[in-house]
């Protein structure tokens, strides 16, 4: 039944594609039931699933001479992303319920880019995964080229060129990887039983991985996410940042970490003081995770805070896969969801919120607007994503980066530092991200202007405050009981599919 | 020399003889009883006599099951050959209904019988194991051709492309013929496996050499492989459109498969590999460079195209470079789902024709004047630069993949392919932001288009859709044809 998130997703666009003259209204209804829809099939699916299995959904021939198959299955990892998934696919058509110009084509761009991240996530052959993964491409770059804002057809450029190369490098490893394993078989579990040559592994790894790596953000092939995230519009936005972002984490440990283990181990000679891949990649993640965020700190664009606290969030996901253990992947699993709940809600004050209404998204244009007052609820949810995003207990961010910061202690002593201090940069950039939108400086002392240009904005709508508090509810359930993903995430990461890994390095 | 009967001959040419016979046909009828008929009328009864012949000459090529060599493989009839024909006649009908609504020329008849002609030359061509056949039924072909780029009397670059395509291509065939030459005075034969079978015992002589050569330039013209390719953008943009559908698309099916056949059944393979596997890896690696590299910088949607083809030229050079079956498998479907794409993105422009659509620029907000039409252009550009699930990926992937399990040490060039895929959908998203992104800035008014024109591309766009998502649907009927193949 969970094939049905895929499908329904795309009946929805066809739908839209096809009916004539839709109005907007139409449009939006169309989308949002998809949308229920979908999240409704993964909430299902979840709650029949049983941890620790690998449940097939549909298992056919799809190119039998070549030995492809279309085979849909999912286990824990799989359904805590299609979760997020279809959480944040209602909460963007919400955020996007003021879309007027061409709306029934946005909605349709909109349910083909989500029903390809479902098909990601649920694809278990690796050609259909790839063909999933790079369908999404498509969608982002009209997406961001037709609705977006500033430089959006640089943006959009940028992002489908990083995209593509990024795809480009998976495609030579999926096809060395096919035909080193026989030309055969593509199904996954398949591969990740297949001996492959340690040289082979070796270059294949860093391959496969950095092009997966530059859709996750990792520095320092971020450059595309703060442009194209600053430059797409809410919705678009909130599904880059939210689950696009993930696709290419996911497939850093579904593909690159899960078929090509022990591509990770040992060089066995050092260049630079890096002796594998390994290290060299959770070098790369934590200088994301700190650069992410003294960039943010200085940012004179909203949008573009929000924008490289991605970068900086993205890097811990991939610290926690570099760390190699139960705990470190289980937290980046964690953090994938948790950043994507927490980067749909900021992006959705940011870009909606506020710059649909104040039409700037320049913080020394927005401090003297005192938002707080004029828009508070905008602040509300800002104070609760920025508390999430910082790692407070009791939000996702909190379980999520505590466990990766276990596990790169134990793997990396001296990065766990660094990362930390990652964590107080965050702290410092959501602190002035907030004082300078919302509080209006009151922070520095300066006296409260009640200037009356300021109270002229749009009130906030019915649709955004259920969209936000989908959103706040989910990241507050998995802070306060993060034993609901947790529970799936575990006992996936100890499933025979992982052998490779945790035979190799895992501690 | 076995006696062959000749009624055996007419039997196994029926389906070339049917089309060159609606050639004759569309011609007569349109010299005679159609002459004081109007425009339209005219074209709708020769396409719709055209596309009966290669409609027959399909049926009779599905209907017949059987394998033949006449006069020591003068004539080939066999699963693959006939797999090749039935898809030129297929293309040629497209072809011939992208046609219907021109206003290039009033010369109807002798439009659409050069077309069949040219049908007929290329399923011969298809046909044949014998350089010197070979030969022949590529120069009717070439001529043809030439004859279709310069049918728009009125237009100068119409004129000028075909003399560009006419002088290169009469050198290309000297140098075909002099490759051919010198292979007949090393081998004393004309026939490709006895080529390879005399020569393949001796060592690579400076004149095998020379002749490899100088069949891999006369053939790589045809095929608009770089350093070869400088007639392409030319023609593309000057022809008239469908013609450079047809130059596009079933000539390049035909051209491909031949070069195959002579490079993989003729020229002796060495005994690591081919000998001509170095030269056709360079001018592989060139042609995708060259190709996508001047595409960036077109500002003409058709020599956007013509270079784009010239860079996919280079992809297919690697199913030969696999020399495998698999290979060829790969080869062939890479170049229907190519040609297929191509000709439905010559279908859109042709179908635009009347608003003069040359640069690039003049499709701005294309996507509310003519929504169907951008949105099988959209499949069309996406399929050629390989976005998943259309055809186009699965060529690639095919390809890429053949070649790679042939021989691991094509990864350089797999992956400079690759990384020239990428390079290939900047400019295919240029072409399509100014369809989709930008407005139109002279009018905003919908774009009328005949309804057979938006069906035809319909249909074409249809097709590039289902191969991507059902590839096994060409595939399995590739492998059937492939696996009743001695080799």
């Amino acid at each position: 039944m969970l094939a049905w998130t895929i499908y329904i997703s795309f009946l929805g666009a066809a739908g839209l594609m096809l009916a004539p003259r839709v109005n907007a209204r139409a449009a939006r209804l169309i989308a949002l039931l998809t949308a229920v829809a979908g999240f409704a099939i993964s909430v299902i699916g979840v709650c029949r699933y049983t941890p620790g299995t690998l449940v097939t959904v549909t298992r056919v021939p799809w190119i039998p001479s070549l030995g492809i198959e279309y085979h849909l299955a999912a286990d824990g990892i799989s359904l805590t992303l299609l979760l997020l998934t279809g959480i944040v696919a209602v909460a963007g058509v919400l955020f996007s319920w003021n879309v007027e110009r061409r709306p029934a084509e946005f909605f349709a761009l909109y349910l083909v880019l989500i029903g390809a991240v479902y098909g990601v996530f649920l694809s278990f052959d690796l050609l259909l995964f790839f063909v999933f993964y790079e369908l999404a491409i498509i969608p982002k770059y009209f997406l961001i080229a037709i609705w977006g804002s500033t430089r959006r057809e640089y943006a959009a450029m940028k992002l489908a060129l990083y995209s593509f190369a990024g795809s480009a490098m998976v495609l030579i490893g999926v096809i060395a990887a096919y035909v080193e394993a026989g030309s055969k078989t593509m199904d996954l579990a398949d591969l990740a039983r297949f001996p492959f040559p340690l040289h082979f592994e070796m270059w294949i790894f860093p391959l496969v991985f950095v092009g997966f790596a530059i859709l996750a953000g990792m520095w320092p092939f971020h450059t595309w996410a703060p442009t194209g995230h600053a430059a797409a519009p809410t919705a678009g936005s909130m599904l880059l940042a939210g689950v696009v972002m993930k696709l290419g984490a996911y497939g850093c440990l579904r593909v690159a970490m899960m078929l090509f283990p022990r591509g990770m181990e040992a060089w066995g000679f050092r260049v630079l003081g890096f002796g594998s891949w390994r290290g060299l990649f959770a070098v790369l993640a934590l200088i994301g995770i700190v650069y992410g965020a003294s960039v943010a700190l200085v940012q004179k664009d909203f949008k573009f805070v929000v924008g490289y606290s991605s970068v900086s969030h993205m890097g811990f996901v991939l610290l926690g896969l570099m760390t190699l253990s139960q705990i470190g992947l289980s937290g980046a699993v964690l953090q994938m969801f948790s950043h994507g709940i927490i980067a749909g809600l900021l992006f959705a004050v940011v870009g909606r919120m506020v710059y649909d209404r104040t039409h700037t998204r320049l913080l020394s244009e927005l401090e003297p607007m005192h938002l707080a007052r004029v828009i508070p609820f905008a602040a509300f949810t800002f104070v609760i994503a920025g508390m999430a995003s910082i790692g407070l207990p009791g939000f996702s961010g909190f379980v999520a980066e505590f466990e990766i910061l276990i596990g790169t202690w134990r793997a990396f002593p001296a990065l766990a530092v660094l990362a930390g201090v990652g964590i107080l940069v965050g702290i410092a950039f959501s602190w002035r991200a907030l004082d300078k939108a919302f509080l209006g400086g009151a922070g520095t002392g300066s006296p409260v202007d009640r200037s009356p240009s300021a109270t002229v904005l749009p009130r906030i709508t019915v649709a955004e405050r259920i969209g936000a508090a989908i959103l706040m509810a989910a990241t507050a359930a998995v802070g306060l009981y993060p034993r609901i993903l947790l529970d799936l995430i575990v006992p996936a990461l100890q499933s025979p599919l992982f052998d490779g890994l945790r035979k190799g390095l895992w501690r | 020399m076995n006696p062959v009967s000749y009624f055996e001959l007419l039997r196994l040419t029926l389906p070339e003889i049917v089309v060159a016979l609606s050639g004759l046909a569309v011609l007569t009828l349109d010299l005679t009883v159609l002459q004081r008929r109007s425009l339209a009328v005219r074209w709708r009864i020769g396409a719709l006599v055209g596309c009966a012949g290669c409609v027959g000459a399909i049926l009779l090529l599905l209907l017949r099951a059987e394998r033949a060599s006449l006069y020591d493989g003068m004539l080939v009839v066999n699963s693959l050959t006939q797999f090749v024909q039935t898809v030129l006649a297929a293309f040629t009908i497209l072809a011939v209904l992208l046609s219907v609504n021109s206003d290039f020329t009033v010369h109807v008849g002798e439009y659409l019988g050069v077309v069949l002609f040219a049908t007929a030359a290329m399923m011969v061509l298809v046909g044949t194991q014998n350089l010197l056949v070979i030969f022949a039924s590529l120069e009717l072909l070439s001529l043809s051709l030439y004859i279709l780029t310069a049918f728009n009397k009125h237009s100068r670059k119409s004129a000028e492309a075909a003399l560009k395509y006419f002088l290169f291509g009469g050198m290309a065939a000297a140098f075909l013929l002099f490759g051919i030459s010198l292979l007949y005075g090393l081998s004393d034969s004309i026939q490709l496996t006895a080529i390879a079978a005399t020569l393949g015992a001796q060592p690579l002589s400076p004149l095998l050499a020379v002749a490899i050569v100088m069949i891999v330039t006369g053939l790589g013209f045809k095929v608009a492989a770089a350093p070869f390719h400088l007639w392409a953008p030319d023609a593309y943009q000057g022809a008239p459109t469908p013609s450079a559908a047809l130059i596009a698309s079933s000539s390049k099916i035909a051209s491909f498969f031949v070069f195959s056949m002579v490079l993989t059944l003729g020229l002796p393979a060495g005994s690591v590999m081919p000998r001509w596997f170095s030269l056709i890896a360079a001018v592989a690696a060139l042609s995708m460079l060259v190709g996508n590299l001047a595409a960036i910088v077109q500002s003409s949607v058709r020599r956007l195209l013509a270079y784009s083809a010239i860079g996919h030229a280079g992809y297919m050079l690697l199913g030969i470079l696999a020399h495998s079956a698999l290979g060829l498998g790969a080869l062939l479907y890479y170049v229907v789902t190519y040609a297929l794409a191509t000709i439905g993105a010559f279908g859109v422009l042709a179908a635009l024709e009347k608003e003069g659509i040359d640069q690039v620029t003049d499709l701005a907000g294309l996507s509310r004047r003519a929504p169907w039409l951008s949105f099988c252009m959209l499949i069309f550009l996406l399929s050629l630069a390989g976005i998943p699930p259309l055809a186009g990926f699965f060529g690639k992937f095919y390809v890429f993949s053949s070649a790679l399990s042939a021989r691991m040490g094509l990864l350089w060039l797999v992956i400079l392919a690759i990384g020239m895929s990428v390079v290939s959908l900047y400019y295919y998203l240029r072409v399509l932001k100014q369809i989709y992104v930008r407005d139109s800035e002279v009018s905003v008014g919908t774009i009328e288009t005949p309804l057979g024109m938006r069906a035809t591309v319909g249909l074409i766009a249809l097709l590039v859709v289902l191969l991507g998502c059902f590839p096994q649907l060409l595939l399995s009927w590739i492998d059937g044809a492939l696996r009743a193949m001695p080799h």
